[in-house]
């Protein structure tokens, strides 16, 4: 009834389609929350356009890292700026050659790739997963951990370096300030902080102001 | 023709509604019992009144949430308010279309099923960070920031106890986890044994992702009044209840799976009967971690947000990077024999 790749077709097509909506309302739209929140559309339709050409693993891996992590502290950060509309519009006009230079020298790019790949009529190859049959991650696994490995340890090498200057980048010794210790909390001692000292009991003396037992001194008849 | 679309859409569908509907009723029972629990612990009855043993009181809550009226606070941004609770509620749904429930029977047997999971809890934080900016309201605000920084801190040492999972395991797919798990000595086969400082790890860190006490800062009703849903009524604030409670028997279901082998039974498979797999004992398993929320609530007071920050990235995530070492060690040097199935 439904042909599976006219089906598969179609809805590239629609997911291509919210991308690129998603990706031009980024730029247009005037709320800054709101353009954040089509980017994180802009990487889920993207996301759906790699599931249809079974990348499975970068997939899932874009909607976490990027979706879940990365746009999560972006929103973090454009909801606490109190960003100025009218005073990011003054300078459109200005900068308005600039910018189409750019887009014009990106389109001319990108219009060079096609040209080429079109003319070397390259064609996808088999897919080494379906081919070795195996699943998407499993494949990437392996092709990652034994064929590529050491790309892979000095790209994650090189991603620790750039934490660690990131930390240090943002690391200042403040004088003065009171960290709390758990440590030390833990291994107190209730000898070293409460003294339980031994005394008789004491009893109020008769008579005396602030007394509360003393007999309130009633008017003799 | 009909056939295709009976085992292409309608099927599928009705499998949807076996396993939503269901899960919207325990759901509801699970409030119930929550308060029951509460009320025993503080030493009073609970809700006793609605019906038998006061057992319609989740009921009577949801005909009287559905009854109130939505009211939209002043410049709120109209459409993002309405959009927040249906963002926190779908990734909540989504998420259990991959969990099984017994050996053949799971919505959909994907074979990045974990990763799938991974991405569906990442997703539900927009519905909390948006709800928090979109109701205009400062306290709703604060709410959703605290929500924002916890969830990401505790999704990474989430993210490195399911890694020591599937190094175990060596799949990513959810029945096969539990498989793995089979073997003849029964409990003493599950992967709460070697990986133990990591299930306890996961399970907190499931705890402070749902934002349930003690780590419930995003809420803070003493602190923020209600935190992100402090401006909602009604039928959208139920929307966020379903979701909160929704993901807690998510993490129930997936604590026992992944770690307490699901439908397999804690005896070993010679005992006649017990010795059974079956979906009730994955019903028991994941019943006694839901009780555990609810026995966190009742015990701990609540965290201070610098306390979970540093609970979450100098105890948790460390722990879970040295266990990942460990249980490649295990693996590859073959220190532990669990699982012969797997």
């Amino acid at each position: 009834m439904i042909d599976p790749q006219m089906f598969q077709l179609v809805c590239f097509y629609a997911f291509a389609a919210v991308t690129v909506i998603a990706a031009l309302s980024v730029i247009t739209l005037r709320n800054s929350v709101h353009a954040v929140l089509a980017l994180v559309l802009t990487f889920f339709s993207t996301a759906c356009i790699w599931m249809l050409a079974e990348a499975e693993f970068l997939a899932i891996a874009l909607i976490v890292v990027y979706v879940g992590a990365v746009m999560v502290l972006f929103l973090f950060v454009v909801m606490m700026l109190d960003i100025d509309q009218e005073k990011l519009r003054e300078g459109f006009v200005k900068f308005l050659p600039v910018g189409l230079v750019v887009a014009v020298v990106m389109l001319v790019e990108m219009l060079g790739l096609i040209g080429v790949r079109v003319m070397h009529a390259q064609t996808m190859g088999v897919n080494p997963a379906t081919a070795a049959g195996m699943s998407n991650t499993a494949w990437l696994g392996m092709a990652l951990y034994t064929q590529y490995l050491l790309p892979f340890e000095v790209a994650a090498l090189i991603l620790t370096v750039g934490v660690i200057a990131a930390v240090a980048l943002t690391l200042r010794q403040r004088t003065g300030v009171r960290h709390q210790q758990a440590s030390e909390q833990v291994a107190v001692n209730a000898r070293d902080r409460v003294r339980i000292v031994k005394m008789a009991a004491e009893r109020p003396i008769v008579g005396e102001p602030g007394s509360q037992s003393a007999p309130a001194e009633e008017p003799k008849p | 023709m009909g056939d295709q679309i009976l085992h292409q859409l309608i099927i599928p569908i009705l499998l949807v509604v076996a396993v939503v509907l269901p899960l919207t009723l325990t759901v509801a029972l699970y409030v119930y019992w929550e308060r029951k629990v509460l009320g025993w612990m503080h030493v009073r009855m609970g809700p006793n009144q609605i019906g038998p043993l006061g057992l319609l009181q989740a009921f009577a809550d949801v005909v009287k949430l559905i009854c109130k009226e939505v009211i939209l606070p002043t410049n709120a941004n109209k459409f993002l308010y309405y959009t927040a609770p249906l963002l926190a509620l779908i990734p909540a749904l989504a998420a259990w279309a991959v969990i099984p429930f017994g050996a053949r029977f799971a919505l959909s047997n994907a074979n990045a099923g974990l990763l799938y999971l991974l991405a569906m809890t990442s997703l539900g934080v927009y519905g909390i960070i948006l709800a928090g900016w979109a109701s205009n309201s400062r306290y709703a605000l604060l709410g959703a920031m605290r929500s924002a920084a916890q969830v990401i801190s505790y999704e990474l040492a989430m993210g490195l106890c399911l890694v020591c999972v599937l190094v175990l395991a060596g799949s990513l797919n959810l029945t096969d986890i539990v498989n793995a798990q089979a073997g003849h000595k029964g409990i003493l086969d599950w992967f709460m044994w070697p990986l133990l400082p990591v299930f306890v790890v996961y399970f907190v860190s499931g705890v402070a992702e749902t934002n349930r006490a003690p780590f419930d800062v995003a809420e803070g009703e003493s602190e923020i009044v209600a935190g992100f849903h402090v401006e909602y009524s009604g039928s959208t604030f139920a929307l966020f209840f379903l979701a909160e409670y929704a993901n807690m028997i998510l993490v129930s279901f997936l604590a026992s799976l992944l770690f307490m082998g699901g439908w397999l039974s804690p005896f070993p498979e010679s005992v006649p009967v017990l010795g059974h797999t079956s979906f009730i004992w994955l019903l028991a398993k994941a019943f006694f971690f839901a009780f555990l929320f609810l026995w966190f609530r009742a015990t701990f007071p609540r965290y201070r947000y610098d306390q979970i920050m540093r609970l979450g990235w100098k105890v948790f995530i460390p722990i879970a990077i040295v266990w990942v070492f460990v249980a490649g060690c295990m693996k590859y040097y073959g220190w532990v024999h669990i699982g012969t199935g797997g």
